[in-house]
C-alpha cells in the first residue's frame, strides 16, 4: 500500500506539470473557427497516442490490481496478472465492468486510493434506488477541469466568453464539471444551475451570457418561453450551446439553432467514466471526439462481449487511464454507438463516436436523470404489488421532457373509496419522485391495459420524437 | 349487504363494457352508482348474485373488489334521508358516500350507505328503529 502511495503521488506531479504546458488555440480555417484547448494532446499524432495509452493503461492496470481488492479478484479470476497487460492490443483479456458491479461494492468499494486522498463525490441514480458513487482526486478534478475546458472549447468558449450553467449542480456532475471547465478556460461563469427558466431568460438577457450549457430538451424549453414572454434572439448575446446529458436528434439541433441563432454541439459523459467530459463534437458536428489521451474506447457486441470491428454499431465500452480515484476498466456504458478513426476537418486526431443511438437496457434519460423501469418496480412491490404491472411513458411537452408512470390497479391495491385511490396515487408519486428526483405524473389504469408480450414485458414507451 | 365494486378508467364506453359482461351472465342490478375523478372512476353496484358478479368480471380481467354497505329504509317524504344521517352523524359514524336503490317499495327509499364503522352503525341505527335491510329483503323487491 505504501509502495503505491508514494508512486501515486509521484505520477500526480509529473501529470500536473504537464497540465501547465496548455495553450488554448485559435484560428479560423474555411470559414470555420478552430479552436482547441490542448492542441498537444487533442491533435496528437495516432502512433504516438497509442504509445500514450499503452503506457497509461498499464500503469491503470497495475494501480487496480494492487489498490482495489474487486480488480485484482477478477482478473484472479480470468489468470490475470498485471504483467500480461503490456498495452492497447492487450485490453480486450481484461473483464468487463458494469454498473452492477459498482453497486455491489457500494459505495466505496471500487475506489482505488484511499478516502482521504478523495477530494469529491458525486453520484448517479442506480436501479434499486442506491445511487452509483464515484470519487474525485485532486488530480482527477484537474484531469476534468482539462477534458471541460476542451470540451467547452470545442463548442465555441473562450476566456472571453460569459457562460451560463443551466445543468442541475449537486451530486449529478452536469453543473460542477461544466463550471470546473469553464472557470479553467477563464471565460465568466453564471452558477445558475437548472430551472426558474424566466429566470434563467432575464439574466440571458441582463448579463450578456455567450454560451448557454444544459439539456438540449431545456435549451428548446427557454427558446420557446422566451417566445411567450416576446423576447427576441437578437436581445442576447447568445452565441453557443453545449449540450448533452440526454439524448437528442440531428433535428432538434436545427430547431435549436434556429430559434436561438446558435451554433450547438453535442457533448457526452457519464459519471461513472469522470462525467461531462468523455467526449465532444467540434465545429463540424460529425461524431463526438472521445478524448483518448485519457480514454480507451471500445465498441463491443452487447450480448456477446466480443469486440466488434472499426465502424460496426455497438456497445460503446470505455476504460480510463488516467483518472486515480475511482479508475474504470473496460466500463460498459450500455449506450449505442460506433466509432470512426477517419481524421476529422477540425484536425483533432482522437476517434469520433457517432451520436449515441440507442440504450442496450431499458435505462431512459429524462431531463437528464437516469430511470431505469427496476426502479418503479421495487417502488411498487415495497407498497404492496407482488407482481406490479407498470409502464413508463416519456414524451416531450412544451420541449420538457415528462415522465408519466402507468400503474395496473390490481384487486390488492383497489379501493371502493376514492380517496383511498388519490392517496396511493400520492404515495406511488411521492415514493417516485423522492427515488428519482424528478417530477412524475402517475396514472392508475385498468388491468391488461399494458401491453404483454412473450418474455420480456415493455417497460417503456418513448413518445419523443429524437 | 355486499357491494361491487369496479375499477374503471374514465374513458369512453369503458361502463358499457362491464354492463355487457353482467348483461351475458344475467346478474341482475338493483342499485348503481360511479365515483369519477378527472382519470378514474370507480363503479359501485349491488347484485341479485354477488358471488357470481365477482367471479365473472374478474374472469372478464377487471380489478373487482366487494365492500360491506348498510341498506337503509327510509320514508319517502321531506326529511326521511335528514334523521338517519343525524342519527349516524350524533353517533360520530362517518358516512364515505351514498347512494340510492333503482327499484323501491312505495312511499319508501332505499338507501345505501358506506360507513366508516359498519357495526356501530348498525347497533345504533337498530336502537333508533331505523330498519335496515339485509339481501334477502332487497331480492324479494
Amino acid at each position: 500500500m505504501m509502495a503505491n502511495k508514494k508512486h501515486h503521488k509521484s505520477w500526480l506531479k509529473n501529470e500536473e506539470a504537464k497540465s501547465s504546458r496548455n495553450r488554448s488555440y485559435y484560428g479560423i480555417k474555411e470559414g470555420v473557427v478552430e479552436m482547441y484547448w490542448d492542441k498537444a494532446h487533442e491533435c496528437m499524432d495516432r502512433q504516438q497516442l497509442k504509445e500514450l495509452q499503452s503506457r497509461r493503461l498499464v500503469e491503470t492496470v497495475r494501480r487496480v490490481y494492487h489498490n482495489v481488492p474487486y480488480y485484482r479478484q477478477r482478473m484472479q479470476e480470468m489468470g490475470l496478472v498485471p504483467e500480461d497487460i503490456n498495452g492497447v492490443e492487450d485490453l480486450h483479456k481484461l473483464p468487463f465492468t458494469t454498473k452492477q458491479d459498482l453497486r455491489d461494492n457500494y459505495p466505496y468499494g471500487t475506489f482505488a486510493v484511499p478516502l482521504s486522498e478523495i477530494v469529491r463525490i458525486h453520484a448517479s441514480s442506480g436501479t434499486t434506488g442506491k445511487p452509483t458513487v464515484v470519487g474525485y482526486t485532486r488530480k482527477d478534478i484537474i484531469t476534468w477541469s482539462e477534458l471541460m475546458a476542451r470540451t467547452l472549447v470545442c463548442g465555441g468558449t473562450t476566456r472571453d466568453s460569459v457562460i451560463q450553467i443551466a445543468y442541475g449542480y449537486g451530486l449529478f456532475t452536469g453543473g460542477l464539471g461544466v463550471h470546473y471547465g469553464a472557470e479553467r478556460i477563464g471565460a465568466s461563469v453564471i452558477p445558475v444551475s437548472g430551472g426558474n427558466t424566466k429566470r434563467q431568460i432575464m439574466i440571458m438577457k441582463d448579463f450578456g451570457t455567450t454560451v448557454l450549457a444544459c439539456t438540449p430538451s431545456y435549451a428548446l424549453h427557454i427558446a420557446e418561453t422566451m417566445e411567450e414572454m416576446g423576447i427576441k434572439k437578437e436581445e442576447l448575446k447568445l452565441q453557443y450551446g453545449i449540450f448533452g446529458a440526454e439524448p437528442w436528434s440531428e433535428g432538434m439541433r436545427r430547431e435549436i439553432e434556429s430559434k436561438l441563432q446558435i451554433s450547438a454541439i453535442d457533448i457526452y459523459g457519464l459519471s461513472e467514466v469522470i462525467g461531462p467530459g468523455v467526449a465532444s463534437e467540434c465545429q463540424y458536428k460529425c461524431g463526438l471526439h472521445i478524448f483518448e489521451d485519457h480514454f480507451i474506447p471500445e465498441i463491443v457486441d452487447p450480448e456477446t462481449g466480443e469486440v466488434l470491428p472499426e465502424g460496426e454499431e455497438g456497445e460503446l465500452v470505455i476504460t480510463t487511464i488516467t483518472k486515480e480515484g475511482l479508475p474504470v476498466i473496460r466500463y460498459r456504458t450500455r449506450d449505442i454507438s460506433a466509432l470512426n478513426y477517419e481524421p476529422c476537418k477540425c484536425g483533432r486526431t482522437h476517434v469520433r463516436m457517432k451520436k449515441v443511438l440507442g440504450r442496450t437496457d431499458d435505462m431512459i434519460v429524462v431531463r437528464g436523470v437516469n430511470v431505469f423501469p427496476s426502479q418503479i418496480e421495487s417502488i411498487l412491490m415495497e407498497i404492496g404489488e407482488t407482481e406490479p404491472h407498470y409502464l413508463l411513458v416519456v414524451d416531450r411537452v412544451n420541449n420538457l421532457d415528462v415522465l408519466e408512470v402507468w400503474v395496473e390497479v390490481s384487486n390488492r391495491l383497489f379501493s371502493d373509496e376514492v380517496r383511498k385511490l388519490e392517496e396511493l396515487n400520492r404515495r406511488i408519486t411521492n415514493e417516485i419522485q423522492s427515488t428519482l428526483g424528478l417530477s412524475v405524473k402517475v396514472k392508475l389504469v385498468e388491468p391488461k391495459t399494458i401491453e404483454r408480450s412473450e418474455g420480456k414485458a415493455k417497460r417503456v414507451i418513448d413518445r419523443r420524437k429524437l | 349487504m355486499i357491494q361491487i365494486s369496479v375499477f374503471l378508467e374514465n374513458k369512453k364506453g369503458k361502463l358499457a363494457e362491464v354492463t355487457k359482461v353482467l348483461a351475458e351472465h344475467n346478474i341482475d342490478m338493483c342499485a348503481i352508482s360511479i365515483a369519477d375523478t378527472t382519470n378514474f372512476g370507480i363503479l359501485r353496484i349491488i347484485v341479485n348474485n354477488p358471488e357470481k358478479a365477482l367471479e365473472v368480471l374478474r374472469e372478464a380481467g377487471y380489478t373487482v373488489n366487494t365492500t360491506e354497505v348498510l341498506a337503509v329504509e327510509v320514508p319517502d317524504r321531506p326529511g326521511g334521508l335528514h334523521r338517519v344521517l343525524d342519527i349516524l352523524s350524533k353517533g360520530d359514524i362517518s358516512v364515505e358516500y351514498l347512494y340510492s336503490f333503482v327499484r323501491r317499495p312505495a312511499e319508501r327509499a332505499l338507501i345505501l350507505f358506506k360507513v366508516d364503522d359498519l357495526k356501530a352503525a348498525k347497533e345504533i341505527l337498530k336502537r333508533e328503529n331505523v330498519s335496515v335491510l339485509t339481501e334477502d329483503d332487497v331480492n324479494g323487491l
